[in-house]
């Protein structure tokens, strides 16, 4: 079979109806007779409801209902399933679809109103009245396991989410023996999702019969169709839920939330299709975020400042619910221990309630943090021991060939996590390269000018391709039109292209031959969801897979129909022909055609029926990348503004499908990194007030603060999945904060400035140059 | 108790006359009564870019604008950018080429502040361009693809001229 479109830059399926106006997004699909909600959220951080009036809220014109929890009996009393139901979740405090009788943080949906129109409904949501006694908030998550700390729910025993524990090797024996061991105290922090589409969501009860269909801008349909169901009570095939066309995820459009229960609710009760969609306002105040870490680590090193060992704690912030699991906890424990063949860990991870967000995974999720504290250690290490941080971190890597690399630490079933391949040195070298190695020269001769240039580096590697599985059906049509299905959705990774190459090559048809369905779960029967860098592993190899299947069974038809041997056959441009004799061949819609079946003539003897398969690739175990990114940054220190003048990345994540397309997803990681670096803070005042709730208080990168990502591809193949590949959606973000404040300290160098937090504003880059000199 | 207006405008080269409801934006006429869904909104306060469109040969967003105020304009939304018969306009084949879009969900709002920029400014450079640009918010991309779907785009126009 000839690859043509496998590796190459395929420019994109999706973009022809995105680029003219045409797509689909939430809000645009015309669905008859909508009808349109908006909610009444509690303005406090901690309060018991008392008592809800909705009586002038009701006789608004235009207002077709008003809910609150008492209106929907047991359903709305009931907290939502959870996403990940583990044990490790000591308290598995939930949303209600309704808060019934306390809210625990601001933003938490209480009544919801359903109008005519959607400015109608804000109007006569604005009318509910709602008594609240406002109870004590912990807001301080570092203070929320104190003793006399206020409970960020009524009546628990304390705020202890889940307590996490990750170890191996003989942590006091190394630090024991270590020549050379560094404390340091961090404080982490992530921003917001900010898809450009907020959330929404639309249901409807089908006219006939009972099925309840429900679109929702996720990146998990199916994950959401089994909660859904769940908590309605519902069999799953009576709900239909779709993802139209969604505009950017991150992470959080992958939670379950109320919303997602309650507009279906409304659905139900009034029998007509309602539609709510999330304003920038609510997104800020409801969508989940990543939120604050603090950190008391200690590491070992030797002479030559080769890394031995890291132990210490980190308090988490969970917000107020824990929706999914402790998913974004656990994914910074099990980042230990990034790149680096370490003899010994030893972390222990609280989580914990606050009246604030709940924080699950943005982009990254746990890894950008602990790969933050990392990376800082490491610079931490070569400041003292004046030497290079490139050199610490070749002298600690695990190295080519060591793969496969267990590094000691124990995944989720409890088998021993394995690093399946890489080059880390190759991603340092290559970047380091590219970058020069004269900057030491160039930033004393900028330092002579009064300008402060500084370099950082900062390397990371990422466990992708999560389990369990991602599925995909290949058929071919009497047209020939070849439809793939997947229950893998996409939030604009161009995962449709992606597969479309896969099985392009592989059935010997142009990508303009294939269409896509995905995110329906009318159309594929299981899914998981678009997160963790999964679908190219996931997906990618059960179109893989797939497609194999139909091409095998396309040449076995058509050796009959030709009578010819199956080695003689060959697929090419969508017809199956006779190697030397292309007279005689039988095109793929024709073989589609005979094995749909004609009534009263047999099928062809142990052949089953259409030209057709489905595979479930299973991910077994986990893919890793890796890469190293290297900053340059200019600080004004009049103003403590930063310029970014380079930015360089080496990017390992195997077999590259479409290099323009993983290009994107780095840069666009690489921001959102950036943003985590300099601009994205949520503030809270002292009630959990969220003090920035638009974007001239939240910032956000623009276009004149990023500078052009230059990006090396070294590709490492994974032997654990049948095309090679590794997830490529997270890897730009992870080490992005850590390399720029590394920049940003080594910039600062003549003031003595140490930077142990991010984001770094102005404000606070002048009073470290300030702290540093006073030292 | 709300009020209403009666409009008349251009919308992608045809006329249209509605009524419309005094406090209704211009980008929620455009989607909502016009249909015209192509246009988004990311923010509502004026700061993401999303809901850009051209009245009388400015880029304006449509979310600061009260439908009613477009009484007598000539609006061009990301529908209208191709030709008639469907050709793309040159800065719609740069964003396919160069990968300017992920998601498409800020796509049509860059594009309606760079079709009226580089009309304006035909022999823009990079920095010109990431200034023009600096109001419009992609979470996506990293804008430098943006950037040079841009400039590929602004070649292709001049050599039209
Ligand atoms: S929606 Fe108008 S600027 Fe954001
Ligand atoms: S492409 Fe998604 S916001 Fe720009």
């Amino acid at each position: 079979m000839g690859v043509r479109y496998f590796g190459a830059e395929v420019r994109r399926v999706e973009d022809p109806k995105l680029i003219t106006g045409r797509g689909q997004y939430l809000d645009d699909l015309p669905i008859a007779g909508v009808v349109h909600a908006a909610f009444v959220r509690s303005p406090h951080a901690h309060a018991r409801i008392q008592r809800i009036d909705t009586a002038a809220a009701k006789s608004t014109p235009g207002v077709i209902a008003v809910y609150t929890a008492e209106d929907f009996g047991d359903v709305a009393r009931r907290t939502l399933p959870h996403m990940v139901p583990v044990a490790i979740v000591k308290q598995p405090l939930n949303y209600q679809p309704l808060a019934h009788s306390e809210v625990c943080h601001v933003g938490v949906p209480v009544a919801v109103v359903v109008g005519k129109t959607r400015a109608l409904a804000e109007d006569a949501a604005s009318l509910v009245n709602v008594d609240y006694e406002v109870l004590p908030a912990i807001i301080d998550w570092r203070r929320a396991l104190d003793a006399n700390a206020p409970r960020a729910h009524s009546g628990t025993p304390d705020n202890l989410v889940g307590a996490l524990h990750g170890r191996f090797g003989s942590v006091e024996d190394v630090f024991a023996k270590a020549p050379h061991v560094f404390a340091e105290r961090f404080e982490t922090h992530r921003g917001g999702c900010h898809s450009m589409e907020c959330r929404g969501v639309a249901a409807m009860m089908d006219p006939f019969g009972n099925g309840l269909t429900v679109w929702t801008s996720t990146q998990a349909p199916h994950m959401i169709r089994r909660l859904i169901a769940d908590h309605l009570g519902r069999d799953e095939r009576t709900v239909r839920v779709i993802a139209p066309d969604v505009g950017g995820g991150f992470g959080p459009k992958c939670a379950f939330y109320p919303e997602e229960v309650v507009i279906p609710l409304a659905a139900i009760e009034l029998g007509l299709p309602v539609k709510w969609v999330e304003d920038r306002h609510e997104h800020f105040l409801s969508t989940t975020q990543q939120r604050d870490q603090s950190w008391d680590l200690e590491v070992a090193a030797d002479l030559n400042g080769r890394l031995l060992a890291v132990r210490g704690r980190c308090i988490h912030d969970n917000g107020g619910y824990v929706p999914y699991g402790l998913v974004a906890a656990v994914t910074s424990l099990s980042a230990f221990p990034g790149p680096y063949a370490l003899e010994a860990v030893d972390i222990k991870l609280d989580v914990v309630f606050t009246n604030l967000i709940p924080n699950t995974p943005v982009r990254g999720a746990g890894r950008p943090t602990t790969c933050f504290v990392l990376e800082r250690l490491a610079d931490r290490v070569a400041r003292e021991l004046s030497i290079d941080p490139a050199d610490v971190r070749r002298r600690s890597f695990v190295r080519k060939e060591q793969f496969p690399y267990p590094t000691g630490m124990k995944a989720r079933d409890g088998s021993l996590v394995t690093y399946d391949s890489g080059d880390y040195h190759g991603c340092l070298e290559a970047v380091l390269e590219l970058g020069g190695a004269n900057f030491d020269e160039r930033r004393t001769e900028a330092l002579a000018q009064g300008r402060y240039i500084g370099r950082g580096i900062a390397s990371y590697v990422e466990d992708t391709g999560l389990a369990p599985f991602e599925g995909a059906s290949v058929r071919v049509e009497p047209t020939g039109r070849v439809v793939v299905q997947t229950g893998a959705a996409s939030q604009g990774q161009g995962h449709a292209t992606m597969f479309a190459q896969i099985c392009a090559d592989i059935l010997g048809v142009r990508i303009e031959d294939i269409t896509v369905e995905a995110a329906d779960t009318a159309l594929f029967p299981l899914g998981i969801g678009a997160i963790a860098s999964r679908t190219a592993v996931t997906a990618g190899s059960s179109v893989h897979q797939a497609s194999l299947a139909v091409r095998k069974k396309a040449i076995k038809v058509a050796s009959e129909l030709l009578e010819a041997a199956e080695g003689d056959l060959e697929l090419e441009d969508g017809v199956v022909r006779v190697v030397g004799a292309p007279g005689l061949n039988v095109p793929l819609g024709q073989i589609a055609a005979k094995l749909n079946g004609m009534s009263g003539i047999p099928m062809f003897q142990g052949i089953e029926p259409g030209l057709a398969s489905t595979a479930f690739y299973e991910a077994r175990k986990t893919t890793f990348a890796n890469g190293t990114h290297l900053v340059e940054v200019e600080v004004d220190i009049d103003t403590g503004r930063v310029k970014i003048l380079r930015y360089i990345v080496g990017h390992d994540c195997g077999r590259l499908i479409n290099p323009m397309l993983v290009d994107g997803q780095v840069r666009g990681g690489v921001v959102h990194g950036i943003g985590n670096a300099l601009f994205e803070r949520v503030q809270h005042d002292e009630q959990g007030q969220p003090m920035a709730v638009n974007y001239s208080d939240y910032l956000l990168p623009t276009a004149p603060e990023v500078p052009r990502i230059e990006i090396i591809h070294i590709e490492s193949p994974s032997p654990l999945n049948p095309i090679g590949v590794k997830g490529a959606g997270e890897g730009g973000t992870i080490p992005a904060a850590a390399g720029v404040i590394a920049a940003v300290e080594d910039a600062l160098r003549p003031f003595n400035v140490r930077i142990t937090e991010h984001p770094v504003s102005p404000a606070r880059i002048r009073e470290l140059i300030r702290l540093g000199q006073a030292d | 108790m709300s009020y209403t207006e009666r409009v008349q405008l251009t919308v992608n080269g045809q006329a249209q006359e509605a009524e419309v409801e005094s406090r209704t934006h211009l980008a929620d006429f455009l989607r909502h009564q016009l249909r015209l869904t192509g246009t988004h909104v990311g923010c509502e306060h004026g700061v993401c870019g999303a809901c850009t469109v051209v009245v009388d040969g400015v880029p304006v967003r449509s979310c600061l604008m009260f439908a009613a105020q477009a009484n007598g304009c000539t609006v061009t939304t990301v529908e209208g950018l191709a030709s008639k018969d469907g050709v793309l306009h040159p800065l719609q084949q740069a964003f396919w080429n160069n990968h300017g879009l992920q998601c498409g969900f800020c796509t049509p709002g860059m594009m309606m502040t760079l079709v009226a920029y580089l009309q304006e400014n035909p022999n823009a450079d990079e920095d010109d361009i990431r200034d023009a640009i600096s109001g419009n918010i992609c979470r996506c991309t990293g804008y430098e693809t943006i950037v040079n779907a841009a400039l590929d785009a602004a070649q292709v126009m001049r050599e039209r001229i």
